[in-house]
């Protein structure tokens, strides 16, 4: 890993049956750890055997997640934590991203309008409509004042 | 560290943009000064090669929805051409193809520039 300095810590944790394992990152919030992210994420992903074309699917709903967590929980402050922790199972590949900045609501994201974009020049909402569109289940729990977490599954087919 | 860069090249007036790497977030602000260089120049209408381009997400969508309508406005463009199909699925799912002109090849791109110049002559 090139960016050691700013990754506090990557750990491994197995549960009791051995039926399902967790892999976790931590990382300040730059969106130059962007890539450190990816890189957690896929290699994580393609140790289980899920196919590239799912694995670059995944990581773009956690890439934009996490930028989504820079630019308006932490507001670019670029001390804040963001914990990335890959879940998974037979059935499933889980990532869940917590932080503890600015508590997001998603329901304030509309769906993307191209117009509207083209008249304002800039995009906004991308992000969660890729997100929503790569992955089988994207969940937000925010509990204000101690953290945020948002939950990207995808389904996995039994041979994958 | 995401390793992105672009070169830029000038074929008779149209300016190609060659973009190489992981377009994301991190790496958007420096796209964002190669289209701002190019607007300083006058130069509006381009072409942006994406044959080298492993990775975008939205903020790197974000960097051409920001200068395509200041093209226009000045008879030029932005087309994209060269694209993966896994940058191209992106750009696709999220309906960019109604926006822009998308071509296999550079040469496609770069002709059709040439063609409206004659037209307008």
């Amino acid at each position: 890993m090139k960016q050691l300095t700013n990754l506090s810590s990557q750990r491994t944790l197995k549960s009791k049956n051995n039926k399902s394992e967790e892999k976790e990152l931590t990382v300040k919030s730059r969106t130059e750890n962007l890539s450190a992210i990816r890189n957690f994420v896929s290699s994580g992903a393609l140790e289980l055997g899920i196919s590239l074309k799912v694995v670059e699917n995944i990581i773009l709903a956690v890439d934009e997640a996490c930028t989504n967590i820079i630019k308006h929980a932490y507001q670019y402050f670029p001390e804040g934590e963001i914990i990335v922790r890959l879940k998974f199972s037979r059935e499933k590949f889980t990532v869940i991203i917590i932080d503890h900045g600015v508590p997001f609501q998603p329901e304030t994201i509309p769906d993307p309008d191209l117009q509207t974009y083209y008249r304002q020049h800039r995009v906004g909402g991308l992000g969660m409509f890729l997100m929503k569109s790569l992955m089988d289940e994207v969940k937000y729990v925010s509990v204000p004042g101690k953290y945020n977490q948002v939950l990207l599954s995808k389904n996995l087919p039994a041979t994958h | 560290m995401a390793e992105f860069s672009t070169s830029t090249k000038d074929l008779g007036g149209v300016s190609i943009i060659y973009l190489q790497g992981y377009l994301d977030a991190h790496t958007a602000p420096s796209l964002e000064n190669t289209f701002s260089n190019l607007i300083e120049n006058g130069k509006y209408c381009t072409v942006v090669n994406f044959k080298e381009l492993a990775y975008i997400s939205s903020a790197g969508l974000g960097v051409f929805m920001a200068f395509i309508e200041k093209m226009r406005e000045n008879n030029g463009d932005i087309k994209l051409t060269s694209m993966s199909e896994k940058v191209y699925n992106i750009f696709d799912l999220l309906g960019f193809p109604l926006l822009y002109e998308i071509y296999k090849t550079e040469d496609e791109a770069v002709n059709k520039f040439i063609e409206s110049k004659n037209l307008e002559k």
